[in-house]
């Protein structure tokens, strides 16, 4: 104990490095949690971008693929399906929901998705979380009515009863506007931190009825053009969706149907389990994860040899101190422990120092993060996982403290008590 | 004839590689005695002191500790057995700048338990011991105690650095050229103070120096370089 007591006031008569050498290993250790909390949340709420969705089902392509543009809005199918494939499915008893998607068009960026009011009763994502309105209504029979998702309202500035304007495409500067059909903002939802807040919604009549008058990809002109009022009154039954998402009355059925899909007769579909694809999806990025995990200990190391370099350079001068210690008694082992004390109080203070650091900094960017990037940044304490890391961090500076005693020890056996230095 | 507290026989010491630095066939310190040994930069004074300590172990002969042949203990116990009998004051820079004058005083008895079990008979505690023995020093003042070591001036500093040689009555107090560093003055008064203080606990000490105006003040004056047939002729 009163080693500990001379390691501590030898520390402090040297403060100013010593502050400096426990910072840096403050803000490495502060670091690596960091990014192990990001890169958990970041998996889970991966994880969690779409729940309670049975089977997805898109036209034939790859299942990331689809997955990509039927969840996250990126990329886009390939082809459509018809919508008596869907209607198909959406009437088997083994079906509990149906929800259609129709993709393709977008606003300032934003996608645009078409759908059914089945969509806000029946999506899920995270924690079986249901889609809810911020404000306003789900749209309703007229076709021009549309719902936005929170982060398009709030990057927009869109309220409700605002008029806005949809563009053909998805590229971010598009030249073909459905300039004719103006949407009135009806609803916008709460955030959810999942693709749906980057989307607007409309319904399939909508979808329709802004491309009613197009043919081969562009809009009729003169006189073959079909007004806002015209469309309302036609019949705006789509002929094809790009897919549509399906919850089973049980979910022994899930593996038998997509089977069933996946050798449909009629059309070539592809039906994908959200789940697995989010996995394959995940382990494309895993690499990427990764590597910043690598590099975050990488800055850890750093930190430590910081701690190594400081001691180290400090020995020489402090030989004296080691030689007064030797003749009032210290033997060599008390040098070398009174060194890897050393190193230990450092390191101590550097891990609760990172972890003070990392609170605050949760604490302070908790509700930003959540905001912005939809990931769930709690203030819990440290997981078996982070605690098992810190403890390696530990026993790594431990390890390199004995660097240091190994040298003091070996400079006091050859000093002696001779400090005529 | 009674036992000498440091007894050395035909010592010889060399730094592997070197001619003998120190070839000494006989030198004894009585107990209780003052000895002014006059030593000159270089002439293996502080190699000598090295082995009177423990830290440095002899090629032939023997050494002679309170009747200890320090030969025949291993490196841990000569460690111990340095600190429980000898106390050490050095040239300058004797005490730890980051602990208080009292924490400094102490030092010996956080090292040695026979050390402190003896301050605590003599005075009651360690910390009395320390206190007691720094006003006899001159250093009474209690706020004096409580200060950073180095905040003292060289000569304040100096009798600290003999009030921790001092605690817990070591049988013999080696003291390297303690007052180098001191005026000419207040030299003397050091070393009478060193003098009281060693006869009240009872202990042998053993000065080494290179300043000759010393000597007369000690019971008995020796010159290493008599004492040392490897001593090289001093050059004119």
């Amino acid at each position: 104990m009163y080693l500990l007591r001379l390691a501590l006031a030898s520390l402090a008569n040297r403060r100013f490095t010593a502050f400096l050498t426990a910072f840096a290993i403050a803000l490495s250790v502060c670091l690596l949690l960091a990014v192990e909390r990001v890169r958990t949340e970041a998996r889970a709420s991966f994880a969690s971008t779409i729940s309670g969705t049975d089977l997805i089902v898109g036209a034939r392509s790859g299942s990331v693929n689809l997955l990509l543009y039927s969840v996250f809005r990126i990329g886009n199918a390939t082809n459509n399906i018809r919508w008596d494939s869907f209607q198909h499915y959406a009437k088997d008893p083994r079906v509990k929901w149906a929800i259609p998607i129709s993709l393709g068009d977008s606003h300032r960026g934003y996608r645009v998705m078409g759908t059914t009011t089945d969509y806000f009763s029946h999506y899920q994502y995270g924690r079986k979380q249901h889609l809810e309105l911020s404000q306003g209504r789900e749209f309703a029979s007229d076709p021009f009515e549309v719902v936005l998702g929170a982060e398009v309202a709030d990057a927009l500035h869109y309220k409700l009863g605002d008029k806005l304007v949809l563009a053909h495409g998805v590229a971010a500067i598009s030249l073909v506007k459905h300039d004719d059909k103006p949407f009135t903002v009806v609803g916008v939802l709460k955030r959810t931190g999942t693709p749906v807040d980057r989307t607007l919604h409309i319904s399939l009549g909508g979808m329709e009825a802004i491309h009613i008058d197009w043919h081969n990809g562009v809009p009729a002109r003169g006189a073959g053009r079909i007004s806002a009022e015209q469309a309302r009154t036609m019949d705006l039954q789509p002929a094809a969706i790009t897919a549509f998402m399906l919850g089973l009355n049980n979910k022994i059925a899930t593996f038998s149907l997509q089977r069933e899909i996946n050798e449909y007769r009629n059309e070539p579909l592809l039906a994908i389990l959200p789940g697995v694809a989010l996995q394959e999806l995940w382990s494309l990025m895993g690499t990427a994860e990764q590597a910043l995990f690598v590099v975050s200990l990488f800055v850890v190391l750093t930190g430590l040899i910081g701690m190594l370099t400081a001691i180290l350079t400090s020995l020489n001068e402090r030989r004296r101190e080691m030689a007064i210690l030797r003749s009032v008694g210290a033997r060599p082992w008390h040098i070398a422990g009174l060194l890897v004390l050393e190193a230990l109080a450092l390191a101590v203070t550097g891990i609760a120092a990172g972890l003070g650091l990392l609170y605050a900094g949760i604490a302070l960017a908790e509700g930003y993060v959540q905001a912005n990037y939809g990931l769930y940044l709690p203030l819990a304490l440290p997981s078996a996982h982070e605690w098992t890391l810190l403890a390696i961090i530990l026993g790594a500076a431990l390890l390199m403290g004995s660097v240091p005693a190994w040298r003091a020890y070996r400079q006091s056996l050859a000093d002696g008590l001779s400090i005529h230095l | 004839m009674s036992q000498a507290l440091i007894e050395l026989q035909g010592l010889v010491f060399a730094w592997p590689g070197q001619a003998p630095l120190l070839d000494i066939p006989a030198f004894r310190l009585e107990a209780g005695e003052a000895l002014f040994l006059k030593g000159p930069s270089g002439s293996g004074k502080t190699t000598l002191l090295g082995l009177l300590g423990g830290v440095n172990r002899p090629g032939q002969g023997r050494i002679q500790l309170l009747g200890q042949d320090l030969a025949l203990l291993g490196q841990g116990a000569r460690d111990r057995f340095r600190v429980d009998h000898t106390g050490y004051i050095f040239q300058q820079f004797n005490l730890l700048p980051f602990l208080s004058v009292r924490e400094n005083v102490e030092l010996p008895c956080r090292f040695s338990r026979s050390r402190a079990e003896r301050a605590i008979q003599r005075h009651g505690s360690v910390d009395q011991a320390a206190s007691e023995l720094l006003a006899h020093l001159g250093l009474g003042d209690p706020a004096l105690l409580a200060r950073r070591a180095d905040s003292l001036s060289i000569g304040q500093q100096q009798r600290v650095a003999a009030a921790r040689a001092l605690i817990g009555q070591p049988e013999l107090v080696i003291a390297d050229e303690p007052t180098s560093a001191l005026d000419a003055d207040t030299r003397e008064a050091f070393i009478r103070l060193l003098f009281d203080e060693c006869r009240a606990a009872g202990s042998s000490l053993l000065f080494v120096s290179h300043d000759q105006s010393l000597a007369p003040l000690f019971d008995r004056h020796l010159s290493l370089a008599e004492l040392n047939r490897a001593a090289k002729p001093r050059e004119a």
